[in-house]
């Protein structure tokens, strides 16, 4: 039954590949249907798993031997445990909707058999990801993600700009991919299995040393970077944005960037082992999920917006996963609850597009509320649960992860705070750009017919109204500390009398920070005229934030200008050096024949010359052999 | 000094004649009467030394080479006639098509 949750959403893929066009009419529909099929069997063995003892949460399926060579021994194996089981319903539930959606977003694009191709190759590449039962099953749907976003990103090819997006994409994931398989080899050294039981027995019998777990930490970090576009691998989330909407909505809400603090939850044992690489995380995650708010605050693309929000808000999950214990169980919890309201705000910002002509610029928006009430009712419940308004499912899963981090030391909670507080400040004013305000779109009238923005069909509000319903009521795994407790088993349970601050003062104060943020939005944004360009003239930090704080130039300096004149310098080496001792013989026996044919002059008489020549040396040899 | 060395001398003369005689002159048939006029001072040592020897090696070896350089003008004469039907010119210097 697990094999079959991954399997449909595969044969989806497959069908319309290879149907082709036979498959044009109905494969958009079929595509569909599969992941809800899947989303079925998800809710039925979660229900299955909920009646089972703690005990009995994981089970594992063995398909085949995949790899046996030598003392390596890698089985298909399948786990479906606890935190699988969330995973799989989020997947397949968000994934299904946002495939309903893509019914009316993409209807009218001629090659939407293959983008539903594509999107179930993606649902079912993720599904592999979190039911792999060792790292190397883990690592082929971690590929299988990276390509099929690859696919998908890319998947306007006509545009220049979406091919170089998704050849960024798949290069910086490249580069998180090497930490990962490296990871994996040294698991493989070190416990002789790449099976995540092995490797928590290993651990638990407390033979490898922190040197070495310290390691693993920080080379699994380098994959999750790569994966949830955490700094120094952000820089390809943004620029990802150039694919259809839909396919951002399920990058950033289901699949792909969550993949990374999936790795984190699933290797806590390691993490747990070794406090360096868990410092790591908690810097890494702490730098993300501020720089990622910042870009959020300058950005005028209101998909932009939502990317740079999407970053910091992996940032808060990393940050939860490096905090150990106290944190696992609220990572996982910020993600369901983030996944919720992201889908809901992308598709959300879709249906907008959709009204506006795909124009993506803020700027030319406002008081769309009244033309497009749905989408505007849907994205403001998102919008609330994102900026944690009390009692949306934003605040109370931002609330732990922030109370955790006071516990783990005030300036990491600090800055968490901070982070929420521009978070406010950038959703703000998205939603007051793009729903309030006078009109800013056909000012002049130029279009005939007049415009007039319209709500989108019934297939997309419905999945928008089903994640908005998610984005108010996901809190409620938290109650009576549920989701705790589910994965408790799993990565261990949050202390629960922790010293610091009272819990409740930490909420006041996250109340308190996130209402600054949103009157500073107001200030600036809601109470002045927006001009419909954005203005040239502007202090520096917004300069640098525009250009994703200089995220580009700094690779390009760092790695893209020394890593090309490596590569200029390979290429003259093997121009001169390799290629030169191949053709060095052939090109030296060339100049000297041209040297010595010269000889061969057609005279007679220098050739007679030459007989005398040769005549003379052979006497005069005889005779200096023969001088007495 | 032997009873010989005067026409060793006088065959080294020869020899040298016709040596420049082929380097220098461009008409075929000079060069060929200098071919000639080496081989005939060939002939004078190997006669020069079958008397100083006193056997008849050097004299036989002589007449063979008598033969063969006959021989030779026969080729050689027909050979720088078409040559000259061809080019209507007798030089050396001008067949040199066998180059690279």
């Amino acid at each position: 039954m697990v094999t079959l949750v991954i399997a449909l959403p595969l044969a989806g893929a497959v069908i319309l590949l290879i149907g082709g066009g036979l498959t044009d009419r109905w494969g958009p529909y079929l595509a569909t249907l599969l992941p809800v099929v899947s989303f079925v069997l998800a809710v039925v063995l979660f229900a299955h798993n909920l009646g089972q003892p703690d005990s009995g949460r994981s089970h594992t399926t063995h398909l085949y031997t995949w790899i046996d060579a030598g003392r390596l021994h890698v089985g298909a194996d399948l786990l479906y445990d606890q935190l699988s089981s969330l995973f799989l319903l989020l997947i397949t539930g968000v994934g299904s909707l946002i495939h309903v959606y893509s019914l009316g977003y993409m209807a009218h694009d001629p090659r939407r058999r293959r983008f539903f191709a594509f999107l179930n190759l993606f649902v079912a590449a993720m599904l592999t990801l979190v039911l792999a039962a060792n790292y190397l099953v883990l690592f082929l749907g971690w590929e299988g993600v990276g390509l099929a976003s690859y696919l998908l990103i890319g998947f306007w090819q006509h545009k220049p700009s979406a091919a170089a997006a998704a050849k960024k994409a798949f290069v910086m994931n490249r580069v998180g991919d090497m930490g990962l398989s490296l990871a994996i080899a040294l698991c493989f050294t070190t416990f002789g299995s790449t099976a995540f039981s092995a490797v928590n027995h290993g651990i638990a019998t407390g033979s490898v040393s922190e040197e070495r777990m310290t390691w693993l930490g920080l080379l699994l970090l380098l994959g999750a970077c790569g994966k949830s576009a955490q700094v120094p691998l952000q820089a390809w989330l943004l620029d990802a944005m150039e694919g259809p909407t839909p396919v951002s909505a399920l990058i950033h809400a289901a699949t792909m960037v969550t993949a990374g603090v999936y790795l984190m939850v699933r290797s806590h044992a390691i993490l747990d082992a070794a406090p360096g690489a868990r410092t790591a995380v908690v810097v890494v995650a702490v730098v993300t999920l501020l720089w990622g708010a910042i870009i959020g605050c300058a950005k005028d693309d209101i998909k932009k917006v939502l990317a740079g929000s999407t970053m910091s808000q992996i940032g808060y999950m990393m940050l939860a996963a490096g905090l150990g214990p106290a944190g696992y169980a609220f990572a996982i919890f910020h993600l369901l609850t983030h996944g919720f309201f992201k889908a809901n705000m992308f598709l959300g910002a879709g249906s907008v597009m959709h009204a506006m002509d795909d124009d993506v610029d803020m700027r030319h928006y406002g008081a769309l509320r009244t033309a497009m009430p749905v989408t505007f009712l849907t994205f403001a419940m998102g919008y609330l649960a994102i900026i944690g308004f009390p009692g949306f499912s934003g605040f109370w899963s931002k609330d732990k992860i922030i109370d955790a981090a006071w516990h783990e030391h005030w300036w990491i909670g600090a800055l968490a705070l901070l982070g929420a507080g521009i978070t406010a400040f950038y959703m703000t004013r998205l939603m007051l750009l793009t729903f309030f305000g006078p009109r800013r779109w056909d000012l002049d009238g130029a279009r005939s017919p007049a415009w007039h923005p319209h709500e989108s069909p019934s297939v997309m509000t419905g999945p928008l109204v089903a994640l908005a319903a998610l984005s108010v009521l996901g809190g409620v795994l938290l109650i009576g500390s549920w989701i705790q407790d589910y994965l408790a088993p799993l990565v261990g349970s949050p202390p629960q009398e922790s010293s610091g601050a009272p819990a409740w003062l930490i909420s006041v104060l996250a109340v308190v920070v996130v209402a600054i943020g949103v009157v500073i939005a107001w200030l600036l944004v809601g109470r002045r005229p927006v001009p419909a360009t954005a203005p040239a003239k502007v202090a520096w930090p917004v300069t640098v934030a525009r250009h994703d704080l200089y995220g580009d130039a700094i690779n390009d300096v760092f790695v893209v200008e020394p890593g090309r004149r490596l590569t200029d310098a390979v290429v003259q080496i093997d121009k001169y050096g390799v290629d030169g001792l191949l053709t060095g013989g052939p090109v030296a026996v060339g100049a000297f024949a041209g040297v010595f044919r010269q000889l061969q002059n057609g005279y007679v008489r220098s050739y007679a010359l030459s007989v005398l020549g040769g005549g003379l040396v052979v006497v005069l040899a005889l005779m200096v052999v023969n001088w007495q | 000094m032997s009873t010989v060395t005067p026409y060793l001398v006088l065959s080294a003369v020869l020899f040298a004649i016709g040596c420049t005689g082929v380097l220098i002159r461009r008409n075929a048939i000079v060069v060929f009467m200098c071919v000639e006029l080496m081989l005939n001072a060939g002939n004078l040592a190997l006669v020069a030394f079958s008397r100083l020897h006193g056997n008849l090696d050097g004299q036989i070896t002589a007449f063979f080479v008598m033969v063969v350089a006959a021989a030779e003008v026969v080729i050689g004469l027909a050979i720088i006639m078409t040559i000259f039907r061809t080019r209507r010119s007798a030089s050396v210097d001008e067949a040199n098509a066998l180059r690279w």
